[in-house]
């Protein structure tokens, strides 16, 4: 056994099988990183619309390939569970699923695809509900890899992820495969996770309900990555692929926690013309993007740009001009999504420019600001975002270890939930390190990472946020709801989580029945 | 009147006594006094339960700075009893009667609340009383409540009972409260106690909210009562004193100070005497301007 820095502790034989080094510190350095590159069906045209999904698959997709998908039509996916179905169908066996995420809608077609042996590998952003449970009690052969989307990005340009064949479900594209997020009736906004996909995949099958004429443009994806377009009766459910929760939230907990964090990001030294941030989603988010507005127009500040997941108040931000460029990895509503096609100055991004720890900058190297959330968040304010209280893997890394190096990053998060603690002296498992986190923010107050000394100088002081360490509100929440017992796990790891950089962050193993 | 030092009553939020995660958050969203309500919001079949659910929130919880208060059940129902002695053992700085409609129910609460605290062993004399005046026969006896025990902090109209026993309801305007606001306004200061008004029912409606509050301000209440959280701010924004009452206040203090040292007892500013009500309202701003964090520890303008 040895420990990583964060201070878990993982068997060499566990290094050694996945072939991984612990995890050594959020620094990056100035190594050199060799990209990859996908193989080429080369082909003139005319056309590439395929008729039959069931014959591409059929004439593609090969027992032991990597397949990916993406998320970028959350709930309302209807791309996800043909494919699948067909794949199952055909008999495939021992694939490795590297889709951006995994949503719900997704679960019980991946539990199929794994008690069928057509799936035997999976590495996603995260997971949660009936798949998240299934997988925490062993359902899956090997572990999960969570990779974090700029991890992901990492990995897929070096290779560690080498995608035979990409699925991905647009709302438009030409004959040829040109295709955007931003028309027709699933439209989405910012194809930034696909981008990935379409770029190194060796083979990109497009599918999409609405043909277009050619030349498509905008065209995020072009016909110079394309081998397939299938038409499909629907790519997704207008009504569900916004994350919904765009309303400004009335829970009296939330507003003070929000107000919390606006305080934090108003008294800090970053809070200043030209300054950036990304808020993410959730009402909390959502109450602070509001909070935020009305300091930028009380202060006369205006932001250079707000980066990653973005909603429509953000957007809203852009059109009022307190915001000069919204860079746009994906959109959680349609309001957003709608937003990206009228307003120039929001840029689309793929995951490597917006997270990519191995490239040559990207965006979250300029970010000023982060609000993040968290399931629990320990005294080292390490946090995690992956496993609930019951060690039963529950969410997603997504953008979270990736933002967290901005140079303000806030944890925004409910001191209990119900009776569970949100800060505890040890969490079910670690997703981001607390080195990279400088503020949490609860409804009863803040506690400021004692490594960031200038900080404790700047929000000790702050009218109606009291400061406390963290340990003295781990300490408020164990007043309140007591101690659980520890959970019981077996030794056989079900998840590896990786820090950003590839390195081992964390394992997360079988819990007990 | 119970007290020596006026404590900030600008805001009572209701808690309902049968609701365990509001019991657990009620004190994080700066109300000045919270009222944990055994009352009107728990059903019959959940009156013993919530008794000991507030009961325990009182031993567990940290409310901080809040004045806690429970309403207790009428003095015509079977739990009266058991509330009041319960939450006299659970150390409830005070009991809030419904439906008080003479000096002599408060007298006789007076009586339970000086066994209970016999019984459980608590300072006598520690639990204080509120009224809640909620009927025509209460706002003409409004004086004598005020008035029927040194433990009594204030009296509070509570105007949807009243309303309908005037046989009328609640308007936007409020005129048809405006008898029973200024009886209980008198009554409360003629008694050197705290006034705080009804309830703002509509969640929605911050604007009415506000103007109900801007007029309440005016007449002299202390406060109101608030059903959620997020009217708070509203209400704290209208007691909030501007930047010039505020360094009048601070020179008025000033003056105090310096006459104290000087050893003199005419205290003057700029040419002015500053007599008592005026160093009342002085330190009242001051309090307030604290409150609303206008001002920080050494008494500097907080620019926001």
């Amino acid at each position: 056994m040895l420990k990583n820095k964060v201070g878990v502790e993982i068997s060499e034989n566990v290094l050694k099988q996945y072939g991984y080094q612990p995890f050594a510190g959020t620094k990056i350095g100035h190594l050199i990183s060799q990209r990859v590159a996908p193989a080429v069906h080369v082909m003139a045209g005319p056309s590439k619309v395929a008729t039959s999904l069931a014959d591409v698959v059929k004439n593609n997709v090969r027992d032991g390939m990597t397949i990916s998908f993406h998320h970028h039509l959350r709930e309302g996916d209807m791309v996800f569970n043909q494919v699948m179905q067909l794949i199952i169908d055909e008999g495939i066996k021992d694939l490795t699923l590297a889709p951006s995420s995994l949503t719900n809608v997704m679960n019980d077609m991946v539990i199929k695809a794994i008690k069928a042996g057509t799936v035997t590998h999976i590495t996603s952003s995260g997971m949660r509900g009936s798949l998240g449970d299934a997988v925490s009690h062993g359902l899956l052969p090997n572990p999960v890899i969570f990779r974090s989307h700029g991890g992901r990005a990492r990995a897929i340009e070096t290779g560690k992820i080498k995608i035979d064949v990409a699925f991905l479900g647009v709302p438009n594209a030409d004959e040829m495969g040109n295709a955007n997020g931003m028309t027709g009736d699933a439209a989405f906004g910012s194809l930034g996770y696909a981008l990935m996909d379409a770029r190194y995949a060796d083979k990109v099958v497009l599918l999409t309900d609405n043909i277009v004429d050619y030349p498509n443009t905008p065209a995020s994806i072009n016909q110079t990555q394309v081998d397939y377009v299938v038409k499909v009766d629907q790519v997704g459910d207008p009504d569900l692929i916004g994350s919904g929760a765009t309303r400004f939230t009335k829970d009296p907990k939330e507003l003070k926690i929000a107000q919390m964090v606006n305080s934090v990001i108003t008294h800090s030294p970053y809070f200043k013309n030209g300054f950036s941030f990304q808020t993410g989603s959730g009402g909390a988010a959502l109450a602070v993007t509001r909070y935020l507005r009305q300091a930028m127009i009380d202060q006369k500040i205006k932001a250079s740009f707000a980066l990653g997941g973005i909603t429509k108040p953000t957007t809203d931000l852009l059109d009022e001009g307190l915001v000069k460029k919204v860079m746009d990895v994906q959109d959680f509503d349609k309001g957003a999504a709608d937003s990206m096609h009228k307003n120039p100055a929001q840029q689309e991004i793929d995951s490597s420019w917006y997270a990519d720890p191995f490239n040559k900058g990207a965006m979250v190297s300029k970010l000023d600001v982060v609000i993040l959330s968290a399931l629990q968040i320990d005294t080292d304010f390490n946090v995690n975002v992956l496993t609930g209280s019951d060690g039963v893997i529950r969410g997603a890394i997504g953008g979270h270890q990736d933002a967290a190096t901005a140079k303000l990053t806030i944890i925004s998060a409910p001191l209990v939930r119900g009776r569970l603690a949100t800060i505890v002296p040890k969490m079910t498992s670690i997703t981001t390190p607390g080195d990279s986190i400088d503020v949490v923010a609860t409804e009863l107050g803040i506690a400021i990472n004692p490594a960031r000394q200038d900080l404790v100088k700047q929000l000790s002081h702050i009218p109606g946020v009291p400061v406390y360490t963290i340990q003295e509100l781990q300490q408020k929440a164990a007043d309140i709801v007591g101690q659980p017992v520890p959970i019981q796990y077996i030794d056989r790891p079900v998840a590896l989580a990786e820090y950003r950089d590839g390195t081992l962050i964390d394992v997360i193993h079988q819990v007990q029945e | 009147m119970a007290e020596t030092e006026e404590r900030l009553r600008r805001t009572m939020m209701f808690v309902p006594g049968n609701n365990p995660a509001m019991l657990k958050d009620a004190g994080i969203y700066g109300a000045d006094a919270i009222m944990f309500d055994l009352e009107d919001a728990v059903s019959l079949a959940e009156k013993d339960a919530a008794r000991d659910l507030v009961y325990e929130a009182l031993q567990t919880v940290d409310y901080g700075d809040a004045e806690k208060v429970v309403r207790v059940n009428g003095t015509d129902t079977p739990f009266y009893k058991d509330d009041v002695r319960a939450m006299v053992k659970a150390g409830i700085d005070v009991i809030r009667l419904p439906k008080t409609e003479s000096a002599q129910m408060i007298q006789e609460l007076e009586k339970d609340v000086a066994a209970a605290e016999k019984e459980f062993d608590r300072t006598a004399g520690s639990t204080h009383l509120m009224a809640a005046i909620e009927s025509a026969k209460g706002v003409v006896n409004a004086v004598p409540i005020a008035t029927a025990s040194q433990r009594m902090i204030g009296i509070a109209l509570s105007a949807e009972d009243y309303t309908t026993d005037l046989k009328t309801h609640r308007y936007p305007d409020g005129r048809e409260l405006e008898y029973a606001r200024n009886v209980i306004l008198q009554a409360a200061r003629a008694a050197g106690i705290a006034a705080f008004d009804t309830v703002f029912t509509d969640l929605d409606d911050e604007a009415g909210l506000q103007r109900e509050t801007e007029y309440i301000h005016q007449l002299g209440f202390d406060g109101k009562s608030v059903i959620n959280p997020r009217q708070i701010s509203v209400i704290n924004a209208v007691y909030a004193p501007t930047k010039r009452e505020i360094q009048t206040a601070q020179m008025v203090m000033a003056a105090i100070d310096e006459a104290h040292e000087k050893g003199s007892g005419v205290i003057a500013l700029n040419g002015q005497m500053v007599d008592r009500p005026v160093a009342m309202r002085a330190q009242r701003v001051i309090k307030l301007a604290k409150a609303s964090h206008l001002i920080d520890e050494e008494g500097t303008f907080v620019e926001k």
